[in-house]
């Protein structure tokens, strides 16, 4: 099961910031003169980053979940970090959901084997944001204000549009937008990465195909009407577009993430060539949040592992897996973002906005009720 | 006294789980009783897909039975020390327990669109995706059921079968019956009770698989696991965990139905089979 | 009649020997082209390699085998004497006792998952750090459950084709203990069904992926399954591979046996 992400971008400024972040002593130096880094909320409350480093190198474990390797370039972005500092990386549950992050989190909580950070949907981050600590990274200022909580316990990370994948050795044309995707010369050969009724992305595919259909962010419906009229004219296929049926040739055109659809491309190089574009008709983007466990077993390598995540390293190499790093703007303007990778990113044709907290769980709702009798 | 150990372990390490499921779905996340995630269970679309579930689950044991049956008596009668006797036998361990992502994927790769045998149809004039037929559909995950189910038949029936004494077919046959006859009053008697009692648990196997259809087509057929799948480790933000469990719970009463039947068929058997 | 021995192939018995080779080695052996493609796109045996160099598969596949050796001896340190037992003094608990090792073919896995779950989240400190830690701690005693059904099953058709009754009054005439007539007299009898339960436990465990995955554990199938997310070609080939590998160990176990042929009442598992 691929992971579900959910991200909104937060307009709910009701949701108040959790009061232990703000209660906490900036300089958490304990009696005996040692750093209990669980309760640092900067490098330079901590006595500075190298002395990050040490500590993080001291414990020499980082336990990370539900991290596919070959989403977002993941695979890399852990290997170099592990490389870099010799921490050895647990990536357990690769396929897990935001759901399971959180669970783990609340049911491991300081276990040696629970997650030190977790990386899940916005409105998973904004409903959990007592299990977080708050730390605030070195290039905190770049960035964007609503992408962050102003306490620190959470912070955007990287995003990417829902975007239409396409096997051109199967497919003659590859489709531009959801408008295309009803023309008969696609017979079997749509797909979703996943049920929407599970996975995020595929959920912001129905999202998406709401929008270039005249839907809204408080109307999904349009969405699984779109998909129930695929599969009525035969152009949908049941199967979810994951690895296997990619290879296969099951699922030709797949909906996902535009980072994913990056991906299956590099996985099938040898065999054929997989295009990644954004629908012209509907612009669906979000991101995702990274965030500290507030009981990290292996608190200070977690910090030092946030710190290279929002380094220039670690958001290039979130751009080589062609998603949108949080700090992109901040990176554009002051010259540290890879060229070469930004030159790949697929082209949107509109910017895209973000539905509210509300309207999410509204819309989950409506898909989990209509999906399954929609493709029927 | 000797069969304790057994049932402490049963119940400490079945029980437990079991007893975390039943207290889950009658208790609210405060720790009070409460009706209502079963009382939701009774609604759609979890009532759509216990139909669902049941219907697949029947037609998958009943077919899968009869091939099984039908395989088993052709190894069978090859004798037990034939390779053909432990080849079908050990493949049948084997292919007991392949069900889910690779299952899905080896149809896909033989059936689908560019499938091997897709192909090797076409190639004798019938083209598969021409018509309506696909890989991915219900038919798709009735032939991968079928995949594991007929292994399974055969894993639980050879043993009845060679139950069957010889001494039985000769005292027929001297008595003047046919091979026929023999099977229709001697045999098909002494094993209705084991053919049954495997039905069902094929029945309460195809029951409470997922992962394969799940890598066949999502969550667009609508089966129980499924959503027990979703509601307990799925995006829906609300805590409908309970909801999840109550299925779960009610899943486990149908199997406790199909186990009482399948007991009660077991001391049958055992009768005639010592 | 009598000259030639071996019989004529009767239709009824080909045509099904026919339907079943088609239908199971079909789909794999279709699988099986995708294992020979390499991920840099050439043909060769690359995918099959790759557990060597994949240290993740390697070291779980290290983990599942661990799991796999200490769930077989727990199921039969529990089985065969329950088995035994129930044959020698309770037979008319035999179908209780079988009925129940039967459940877990029948309870969903995702159901048992769930239970796990909140069993382990309602597990004190200690017991989590000393139980929960390790997937070989963790997972063995459920998967001895899981289990069970094969175990039950081939055991006990073990020990009903010995004479149980002889035996055992036999050894204990020569003053035997309970131990030394389990460990020397009926264990060296049954040693197919030992090893065709043995074998099934394996193959169970190779392939148990619910219970892991939502326990967080990341065995040797999880890892499967994860790599089959990203290289089809190594998943397929490894999956065979297990396949091939479980088949050829049960159909050795088939060989070692009890004598007699000619006893056609010897209903053995396999």
């Amino acid at each position: 099961m691929r992971r579900n992400r959910r991200l909104t971008r937060s307009r709910a400024k009701w949701l108040a910031p959790i009061a232990c972040a703000v209660a906490l002593p900036i300089a958490a130096v304990s009696a005996s003169g040692a750093v209990n880094w669980s309760n640092v909320t900067s490098a330079k409350a901590g006595g500075g980053f190298a002395a990050l480093v040490k500590a993080a190198k001291a414990e020499g474990t980082l336990n990370l979940i539900a991290d596919p390797l070959n989403w977002a370039n993941y695979g890399e972005i852990i290997s170099s970090f592990s490389k870099k500092y010799g921490i050895k990386v647990n990536d357990v549950n690769k396929l897990g959901t935001s759901q399971q992050e959180i669970t783990a989190l609340q049911t491991l909580g300081s276990q040696s084997r629970a997650p030190d950070a977790v990386d899940v949907g916005q409105s998973y981050a904004l409903n959990n944001a007592s299990l977080f600590a708050p730390y605030k990274v070195q290039t905190w200022n770049l960035i964007p204000a609503a992408n962050k909580a102003a306490n620190g316990t959470w912070a955007n990370d990287y995003g990417g549009y829902v975007s239409i994948g396409c096997n051109t050795s199967i497919v003659k044309v590859c489709p531009t937008s959801f408008a295309d995707l009803t023309n008969p010369a696609y017979k079997n050969d749509v797909a979703l990465d996943d049920p929407p009724t599970t996975a995020n992305s595929a959920f912001s595919g129905v999202w998406a195909a709401a929008l270039a259909n005249g839907g809204s962010f408080d109307n999904i419906t349009p969405g699984i009407t779109f998909f129930q009229k695929l599969h009525q004219i035969g152009n949908f296929v049941e199967t979810p577009g994951l690895a296997g049926a990619i290879t296969a040739g099951q699922t030709p055109i797949v909906i996902d993430w535009d980072y994913n659809n990056a991906a299956t491309a590099v996985a099938n190089k040898g065999k054929f060539k997989w295009t990644t574009a954004v629908p012209t008709d509907a612009s669906f983007a979000a991101f995702y949040a990274q965030a500290l466990s507030a009981k990290a077993p292996h608190p200070a390598a977690a910090r030092l592992w946030l710190e290279y995540l929002y380094s220039a390293t670690g958001q290039n190499l979130w751009l080589k897996g062609l998603s949108r790093p949080v700090e992109l703007p901040a990176m554009i303007k002051n010259g540290t973002v890879n060229k070469t990778y930004l030159k790949a990113l697929p082209a949107v044709a509109k910017p895209a906005k973000y539905p509210s907290l509300a309207q999410v769980t509204a819309a989950e709702a409506v898909v989990a009720q209509q999906w399954a009798s929609s493709q029927s | 006294m000797g069969v304790a150990p057994f049932a402490v372990y049963v119940a400490l390490f079945l029980g437990g789980p079991l007893y975390e499921v039943i207290y889950g779905a009658v208790t609210t996340t405060r720790g009070s009783l409460t009706w209502f995630n079963f009382s939701q269970t009774f609604h759609q679309p979890y009532v759509g897909a216990f139909e669902e579930s049941l219907k697949l689950a029947l037609l998958t044991s009943l077919i899968g039975g009869v091939f099984g049956l039908w395989l088993a008596c052709a190894v069978v009668t090859a004798g037990p020390r034939s390779p053909l006797r432990r080849i079908v036998g050990s493949g049948a361990g084997v292919l007991a327990y392949f069900a889910g992502v690779p299952l899905a994927f080896a149809f896909i790769a033989a059936l689908g669109r560019y499938g091997e045998a897709t192909k090797l149809l076409q190639d004798i004039g019938i083209n598969l995706n021409a018509g309506s037929f696909t890989i991915s559909s219900l038919t798709g995950i009735f032939l991968c059921y079928v995949y594991f189910q007929v292994p399974l038949m055969v894993l639980l029936i050879i043993p009845a079968l060679e139950g069957l004494r010889p001494e039985w077919h000769e005292a027929a046959t001297g008595l003047g019956a046919s091979t026929f006859g023999y099977i229709r009053h001697v045999a098909a008697p002494v094993l209705a009770p084991a053919l049954i009692g495997a039905v069902l648990l094929l029945f309460g196997n195809a029951f409470a698989a997922y992962a394969t259809a799940y890598a066949l087509v999502g969550s667009s057929v609508n089966l129980v696991p499924g959503w027990i799948q979703q509601l307990i480790s799925g995006n829906v933000l609300v805590d409908e965990n309970g909801i999840g469990l109550a299925l779960g719970v009610e899943m486990i009463v149908v199997i406790a139905i199909v186990m009482v039947g399948y007991a009660a068929l077991q001391r049958r058997a055992t009768r005639w089979l010592q | 009649m009598r000259r030639r021995r071996r019989r004529r192939p009767r239709l009824w018995r080909v045509t099904i020997l026919v339907l079943a080779a088609v239908f199971f080695l079909g789909p794999q052996v279709s699988a099986l082209r995708y294992s020979f493609v390499q991920s840099n796109g050439e043909n060769g045996l690359g995918n099959y390699t790759q557990l060597f160099h994949d240290s993740a598969l390697g070291s779980s596949l290290v983990t599942s085998l661990e799991i796999a050796a200490l769930t077989t001896v727990i199921m039969l340190a529990l089985m065969l004497p329950t088995v035994v037992w129930v044959r020698l003094r309770l037979p008319r608990l035999a179908v209780v006792v079988e009925s129940i090792s039967v459940l877990p073919i029948v309870i969903p896995p995702i159901v048992m998952a769930a239970g796990l779950a909140t069993l382990q989240s309602h597990a004190s400190a200690q017991i989590s750090s000393v139980i929960f830690t390790s997937p070989l701690t963790a997972l063995t005693p459920f998967y001895v459950i899981l289990a069970m059904p094969f175990a039950f099953r081939s055991l006990d058709v073990g020990v009903r084709a010995i004479d149980l009754r002889t035996l055992v009054d036999a050894a204990r005439n020569l003053g035997a203990g309970w131990t030394t007539l389990l460990l020397r007299v009926i264990l060296p009898n049954v040693r197919t069904a030992i090893l065709t339960a043995a074998s099934l436990t394996v193959a169970l465990v190779l392939a148990e992926v619910v219970i892991s995955e939502t326990l967080l554990y990341d065995t040797y199938p999880v890892e499967l399954v994860n790599t089959g997310q990203n290289l089809v070609g190594v998943a397929v080939a490894l999956s065979v591979l297990s396949l091939a590998v479980t088949w050829l160990l049960l159909y050795m176990v088939s060989f070692i046996g009890n004598r007699d042929a000619s006893r056609a009442r010897i209903g053995r598992l396999l």
